[in-house]
């Protein structure tokens, strides 16, 4: 065990942990954070995904260890049910999902794509979203609230 | 799109915050007898149904316990409306259907209605949300729907009195009750109520809110979850921390039939974290401080476990299916002429269809939290079932079902029966066994090698074709396997966990030959195909025209639990039925949406099967196209249709897609779909369900399949058992909702899904003359089935 040190949704903390814990444990469990979550371990679904220098990764696979320090931003790092980011609003808007579960994995790496190309083809677009998983299949919903996202950032 | 209903979750908080909030709420039934005043109804106590017994209360009347929980719904002295339901949110939207379905009856704002779901101290039992039944059970003349129109009639009469106003000159707006003529004479619902205590039957009498009326229903309000499940608020069940609580891991046997022989505690003693190894009988779990130290240490521990059961060839399992004995046989309906028929017929046309057993998959593995404490337990589940579970969790904690609550806390999407009663046992064992909370998640793996299985199928079937070209007769024999269900209310063992620790299966009661068909004709299991008139003992039940029928089943016993999973052996039948019903067409040389409407007789599937076809620009012709090439990429239409358990949504599929004839490959390009399940509370949510189950039919028609080697299943994670991801190709979705407002309300969610494979499939019989009779539909099948082309 060891104290590591992490800023996650803009506040700094420290938690005593083995280093090779993964971060979605200490995030959900240490942390209590509600956003990431266990879908596989396996780096498979998405489900545990969160932005790091703005890039999606899976943190079931990444060990606590080797993010000391870095900002992480969780899917409630974004916005709150009252003040939405704009890409859970265009969510809300298109009702797009079902049992939520996937959420961190859809919104984020669509957010990270996006915000460092708004202009991204669906092409693109699809191939960001080809290792996130939504098993109640409201796909049609999420490209669309994705699309919607895009516009708004391309204006 | 109008504004959204309020939060759920109330129900499921046991937190010590939760729990105060929920007293200041005036919460259970309970606590509105003893507050300050309330109007509750209740159903099927003592009294006569049809009749309304509205009187004051000084205490709870005799033989109405103040906790029975057959309450459904109590407005307060502040106006505001608590309802309790035995229906669940599973994510697809029946909550906030039933905060509308309230709320309309009610005549107030949804904001105003707090619907209470899935306890067993607090909620009615209403089994299992299960079947595409949430809707017929809630939303037509009983239950919930019945609770709220009987509070309404209720207040009105009171408020008649009180105003001197007579009944039909009074008008209601958003719980306010006023005089037609002389709208500032009123009384609110609040007022009604004072410090009085009502308790009411329900009236089976009281007149609903006809649609034609409907303001909160038959709107798309947006779901309650969504701003919190999108902002990462929601608290799903995998997000429950209770006080004190530790973290579970099972350890499941590495091959099918495989016993403990034994655990050494010490491979694991050391650990950080380590807590317990709890052993009873097959059944293996660890207890740790922390969820990674759980999943280290179940890892690590050094179990030895006896060879398991040799399994059949997985190659061959069709075959071995159709043999496999003892069976138990069914007949859904028989003429007893079907052999004649055929024999007599200008034409005969068979086939052989096949299903593998397919996976619930849900994307979050299975999770529960379970606090025993002595002879108290208190489970926080996702399963569907809360109070049958309530039962079996007693039986396996050998405690008395009066002392164990289960709580109903969203989990990941079920589609049925997936891991989330199996994991409850698991939570429940390991916390007994330390005395504390415990939180268990399964791991992949333990969540796919040991789900309940969708069924698989082979499916053997003959039509009879007469010189006109209709369909004479039709002999439809199939054989599926089975091991355990939903544990039901008796049977633990019917789940992985129940059966480690010590518990049967339900039994196989083995059965030949199968008797004669009893009572009304019923397809429960979509057995009957639409096209059979279906008469059994002189009444005829079916959708369809076909007279000289035979539907007969055999059910073996499965090496894999089996299950529920949407659309249980209804999508498997209906691929084999559309299939050949599409066979027979190309045959014939017609249309195939022609070939069924001169074979239907149902109205309302008639007109769903016209409006799917109009919607998709459907032109007449026979299949598969002219003008095939035996190359390149080939395009094509299908199209499916059926009554969703023979009496639980009509619907209808065409399908377009692109076969690459090099590669094997399909792309679906467009997706029309159409449902009449009655009258429609939700149209967006309606929409959402039908475009996600038939994308998740897609998704079983191309690529899934449970895979096992001699001794254990391999499909354990999503490289080995593949599901369409989010970037997929998408086609072009359109959804046709025929609204009847005049009818009773049937399920939804499990209609247009049933439809996916046979749909697709014969969408690629047009594309390039080539039938594949096996889901899924590999580039493998498929190139198979190109190069056996005549």
């Amino acid at each position: 065990m060891s104290d590591i040190n992490l800023k996650v949704n803009g506040h700094s903390q420290t938690v005593d942990v083995d280093p090779s814990t993964p971060l979605l444990h200490v995030l959900s469990d240490d942390l209590e954070l509600r956003g990431p979550k266990f879908g596989c371990g396996l780096a498979q679904c998405g489900s545990c995904t969160v932005l790091t220098g703005g890039r999606a990764i899976r943190s079931c696979v990444t060990p606590v260890g080797t993010v000391k320090g870095a900002e992480i931003t969780t899917l409630e790092g974004l916005g709150t049910p009252e003040n939405p980011h704009p890409i859970q609003q265009a969510f809300i808007d298109e009702q797009a999902t079902q049992c939520g579960f996937c959420l961190s994995g859809v919104i984020l790496t669509a957010k990270a794509l996006l915000d460092e190309n708004p202009k991204a083809s669906d092409a693109q677009i699809r191939q960001a979203l080809s290792t996130v998983l939504c098993r109640c299949f409201a796909n049609a919903r999420m490209l669309r609230a994705i699309k919607r996202y895009s516009k708004e950032l391309s204006g | 799109m109008k504004k959204r209903s309020p939060v759920p979750g109330n129900a499921s908080a046991l937190t010590p915050e939760a729990l105060a909030a929920l007293k200041r709420n005036g919460f259970s039934r309970r606590d509105f007898l003893k507050g300050a005043g309330a109007l509750i109804v209740t159903f099927s106590v003592a009294g006569t149904p049809g009749i309304l017994t509205s009187r004051l209360l000084a205490a709870p009347r005799p033989g109405v316990p103040g906790d029975q929980l057959d309450s459904w719904i109590a407005i307060g002295v502040d106006g505001a409306v608590t309802a309790y339901t035995g229906k669940c949110e599973l994510g697809q939207g029946i909550y906030t259907a039933q905060v509308q379905l309230i709320a309309e009856e009610l005549v107030v704002p949804i904001d105003r209605v707090n619907l209470i779901q899935c306890d067993t101290a607090l909620t009615p039992d209403q089994g299992t949300t299960s079947g595409s039944m949430s809707h017929p059970t809630n939303f037509n003349s009983t239950n919930l729907a019945q609770a709220a129109a009987t509070a309404r009639e209720a207040l009105v009469r009171l408020a008649a009195k009180r105003l001197g106003v007579a009944i039909e000159k009074l008008q209601i707006e958003d719980g306010l009750i006023s005089a037609l003529t002389d709208p500032s004479r009123s009384v609110s619902y609040g007022e009604l109520v004072g410090g009085r205590k009502f308790d009411l039957a329900l009236n089976l009498a009281a007149k609903r809110i006809q649609p034609n009326d409907w303001r909160v229903l038959g709107t798309s309000v947006h779901r309650a979850e969504i701003p919190d499940l999108v902002t990462g608020r929601f608290e799903f069940v995998h997000n429950l921390r209770v006080p004190g609580m530790l973290h579970g891991k099972v350890v499941r046997p590495p091959t099918v039939g495989a016993r403990l022989v034994g655990v050494d505690e010490r491979s694991v003693r050391d650990h950080p974290g380590f807590v317990k190894v709890v052993v009873k009988k097959d059944f293996v779990g660890v207890v740790a401080e922390k969820p990674w130290q759980a999943i280290q240490v179940a890892d690590k521990l050094a179990c030895t476990w006896s060879s398991g059961v040799e399994l059949p060839e997985h190659n061959n399992y069709y075959e071995h299916l159709r043999h496999q004995k003892p069976t138990r046989d069914t007949f859904v309906v028989n003429s007893n002429d079907v052999p004649e028929t055929l024999a007599k017929a200008s034409k005969v046309v068979s086939a052989t269809y096949r299903h593998p057993y397919q996976m619930h998959g849900s994307l979050g593995s299975s999770c529960a939290v379970a606090d025993v404490q002595g002879s108290k337990a208190t489970i926080w589940s996702a399963s569907q079932a809360v109070n049958p579970l309530k039962k079996t969790a007693a039986m396996i904690l050998g405690l008395s079902p009066n002392e164990v609550r289960v709580i109903f806390k969203m989990g990941s999407g079920c589609y049925g029966v997936n891991g989330a009663d199996t994991v409850s046992y698991d939570a429940a064992l390991l916390s007994q066994a330390v005395g504390r909370p415990v939180r268990v998640q399964l791991s992949r793996k333990d969540e796919m090698a040991w789900e309940n299985y969708g069924y698989a199928f082979i499916i053997d079937q003959k039509m009879g074709i007469d010189e006109k070209g209709r369909i004479v007769a039709w002999d439809y024999e199939a054989w599926y396997p089975s091991l355990g269900a939903r544990p039901g209310r008796e049977h633990p063992g019917n789940v992985v966990t129940g059966f480690l620790a010590g518990f049967k299966p339900q039994a196989f009661v083995p059965r030949t030959p199968a008797p004669a068909p009893k009572g009304k004709f019923g397809n429960n299991r979509n057995s009957a195909p639409s096209y059979l008139a279906g008469c059994v003992n002189g009444h005829c039940g079916g959708t369809g025209r076909i007279k000289s029928e035979r539907v007969l089943a055999h059910n073996v016993e499965s090496r894999f639990f089996t299950g529920p999973l949407r659309s249980p052996s209804r999508l498997q039948n209906t691929f084999a039925h559309e299939g050949l019903m599409d066979e027979a067409a190309a045959q014939l040389g017609v249309d195939p949406v022609a070939f069924r409407l001169e074979h239907l007789s149902d109205p309302r599937l008639i007109a769903v099967v016209k409006a799917v076809a109009e919607k998709a620009k459907w032109e007449p012709r026979p299949i598969p196209r002219k003008g095939l090439s035996k190359q390149g990429v080939a395009t094509g239409r299908g199209f499916a249709c059926v009554l969703y358990k023979g009496s639980n949504g009509y619907c209808a599929l065409a399908a377009m897609v692109d076969v690459d004839q090099d590669t094997g490959t399909i792309v679906v390009k467009k997706l029309v779909s159409g449902i009449d399940c009655g009258p429609i509370s939700n149209p967006d949510g309606l929409r959402n369900q039908i475009e996600g189950g038939t994308l998740q039919g897609m998704s079983r028609a191309l690529l899934e399949e449970v895979t096992w080697d001699d001794e254990k299943v391999t499909s354990v994670d999503w490289r080995t058992y593949p599901s369409l991801m989010l970037g997929f190709e998408m086609p072009e979705m359109v959804t046709v909702l025929v609204n009847r407002p005049d009818v009773d309300a049937m399920g939804a969610g499990e209609s247009t899904i049933t439809l996916a494979a046979a749909a697709i499939g014969n969408a690629v019989f047009d594309a390039t003359g080539a039938r594949i009779r096996e889901v899924p539909f590999t580039p493998e099948r498929v190139k198979a089935a190109l190069a056996n082309r005549t």
